[in-house]
């Protein structure tokens, strides 16, 4: 199903490979392909992603359960348990370096120190056993950066910074003795302790109520100001990609669909997909009591139908259909949906999109 | 839970358990004997005595003597400081290598983990007590020689439970979230896993420590275990089988105080068992 679709000059297009130009670069995925051995055979979870980032930009990455936005920032961080996990192809390029030629030593003084990460669980991402002091101390001496008692006292400063109450009291608590917004506080002040260049956020307020959720955004979102890093966040939440990321990337199903100026993909998105998902979002439409969803499932990633993997719930792929079926054209006018994985097409500066349909009525017209 | 640490909501659920507080109170008793034994016994317990040979237990004598005319009391109480540290030692060295075997085998997984676990297989199928009666053979009995061979021989419980113990722990959130800051492999198995497995640990030793004296009372009594004149529980038995028939007291005490010992640390690993069991909390 990949055969020409990936080497189309246009995939390129969504990285911009100019040579030179990578050095510039902070982060740049290119065609990343993962899959995982099972005992169903091997599945394919990430279908040639590629996306970059600037010093201090924010990209949001948003896609559905189960779409590989994990995989995604998980194998930035080199953290995929391999097995099961197999890079089928691509690689990732940090300030120039590759990461996965990195050996494994040079690997741990990336994480922490140039990239962290905070995951979607507070609750489960502490160990129980260490007081919460202790842990952000850890990133201090884990890194060499100074001595055990100044650590101590760097990581109640951090703890303050991050607005925990009470914070030399609270270095001294157990995880279990606080609550999920004052655990992701935590977690928050250990990623950026060391002043990352780059954060990983994956879906950072899923497990915490509303009002705990907006006080972490806000955090997160004076942190990175200060910090003037960059923030890939990986979200459900198209709200809070619409408030918070300079540009978005929609993924469904291991590929990226759509990448776009965060405004811009609000306004005027392209792919089917996204134009579904922003239909779904409550207030979008007026006229409807009803709120719109995408018809169909997402297909099981161990089982992907070829050509596009929108195709079996795509309007268009599917009035197309209808219509040759019945007669009404000759040609079945949409054919290369079902046999063809649309590569990425810039249908205007800085917007990408994956779609044959689109690509026919807008680009080539 | 009510702002306290793990250990201290443990140990409260340890204090209702009226067995597992039988057990320690006996381990403490044992304990305090073997760090003061001038306060339970005047006697010199190796001053031999051939007026008052297997003397029945008096109030000069209270657990009488032996047939050297030792007296019996003051051999119990230094014995327990050699059967006791036995016990310690040779579990301290079993869980040091069982530790890090487990920790090895359950982080790395895949081959190294295959390979030290059919090693841990190989070691179980010896019997063990007769692999320790020929190595001391070999090596000769010294005391140490005994702490360290029971305990080189009685890892593989530890090593089987700090693996499974790992294998569920490095999937946990906290290890990735660990490695995400660029903590490394050691740091990551000592720091962040080791800790975890300590409850389970805490019960293992307590039922290895029993176990080491009695292995320690056995080869005793055997007589290629602690030598005479140390005395140790096992070695004072010896002296007691010989003259069972007229002086019960000289292997009455020594086997009461091997039993209860046994007994009470038993008891005490099993109270802690059920105390760090997350099924019986809020009890």
């Amino acid at each position: 199903m990949r055969a020409g679709g990936n080497k189309m000059p246009d995939k390129d297009a969504l990285v911009k490979h100019i040579p030179g130009e990578e050095t510039q670069r902070l982060l740049t995925v290119e065609d990343l392909s993962v899959s995982f051995d099972t005992e169903k055979g091997s599945v394919r979870a990430l279908f040639g992603v590629s996306f970059s980032m600037d010093a201090g930009e924010t990209i949001g990455l948003v896609g559905e359960s189960g779409c590989g936005k994990t995989i995604t920032a998980l194998s930035v961080m080199r953290l995929l348990a391999s097995p099961p996990a197999k890079m089928d192809g691509g690689r990732i390029l940090f300030k120039g370096r590759d990461l996965f030629a990195l050996p494994e030593k040079r690997m741990c003084e990336v994480r922490g120190q140039e990239i962290s990460m905070i995951f979607q669980e507070p609750m489960t991402s502490m160990n129980p056993v260490l007081t919460v002091g202790e842990q952000v101390a850890e990133v201090f001496t884990a890194h060499g950066i100074c001595g055990k008692k100044e650590a101590a006292e760097r990581a109640v400063e951090w703890l303050r910074k991050v607005q925990m109450p009470d914070p030399e009291r609270r270095a001294k608590e157990y995880p279990h003795q606080m609550s999920g917004g004052m655990r992701q506080r935590a977690m928050i002040a250990m990623a950026l302790a060391l002043s990352p260049s780059l954060l990983i956020a994956d879906e950072p307020t899923t497990a915490l109520d509303v009002t705990i959720q907006a006080q972490i955004m806000a955090l997160l979102r004076e942190m990175r100001e200060r910090e003037r890093m960059a923030v890939l966040l990986i979200t459900h939440d198209l709200g809070v990609v619409h408030d918070f990321a300079d540009r978005t990337a929609i993924m469904y199903l291991g590929r990226i669909v759509e990448m776009a100026p965060t405004r811009e993909l609000f306004a005027g998105p392209i792919h089917p997909y996204t134009q579904g998902l922003l239909a779904s979002l409550p207030g979008a439409s007026q006229t409807s009591r009803v709120l719109p969803s995408i018809p169909g499932t997402v297909p099981d990633l161990a089982n992907v139908p070829p050509g596009c993997p929108f195709s079996p719930r795509c309007q268009h792929r599917q009035a197309a259909m209808k219509r040759f079926l019945s007669g009404e054209t000759s040609t079945d006018e949409l054919r290369d949906c079902d046999r063809e994985d649309p590569p990425a097409f810039e249908f205007s500066p800085g917007h990408l999109a994956a779609c044959h349909y689109q690509r026919r009525v807008c680009g080539e017209s | 839970m009510s702002g306290q640490s793990m250990f201290a909501d443990t140990l409260r659920r340890l204090s209702r358990n009226p067995l597992a507080v039988a057990g320690a109170v006996v381990i403490l008793f044992f304990l305090v004997m073997a760090l003061f034994p001038k306060c339970f016994s005047e006697h010199d317990p190796n001053r031999i005595n051939i007026l008052r040979i297997l003397d029945p237990p008096s109030a000069r004598h209270l657990l009488g003597t032996d047939d050297l005319g030792r007296d019996v009391l003051a051999r119990m109480v230094y014995g327990a400081r050699i059967s006791l540290s036995v016990g310690f030692v040779a579990e301290s060295i079993a869980i040091g290598i069982g530790l890090i075997v487990g920790l090895l085998a359950g982080y790395y997984g895949g081959r190294a983990d295959a390979v030290l676990m059919r090693f841990v297989d190989i070691m179980l199928c010896f019997p063990s007590f007769f692999l320790i009666l020929s190595v001391v053979a070999f090596i000769g009995p010294s005391i140490w020689n005994i702490m360290i061979i029971i305990g080189i021989t009685g890892w593989m419980g530890v090593a089987r439970l700090v693996r499974a113990e790992t294998l569920s722990l490095k999937e946990r959130d906290f290890v990735v979230a660990a490695r995400a800051q660029g903590a490394g492999a050691a740091r990551i198995m000592f720091r962040h896993i080791l800790p975890n497995t300590l409850a389970p640990i805490l019960v293992a030793a307590t039922l290895g420590v029993a176990g080491a004296i009695l292995v320690e009372s056995s080869l005793s009594f055997l007589g290629i275990g602690v030598q005479p004149p140390t005395p140790s529980w096992g070695n004072i038995l010896t002296a007691g089988k010989d003259n069972i028939e007229f002086a019960w007291w000289l292997s009455l005490f020594p086997g009461l105080a091997i039993f209860v010992t046994v007994l009470g640390y038993n008891l005490l690993g099993e109270g802690i068992r059920d105390a760090v069991d997350p099924r019986l909390k809020g009890r």
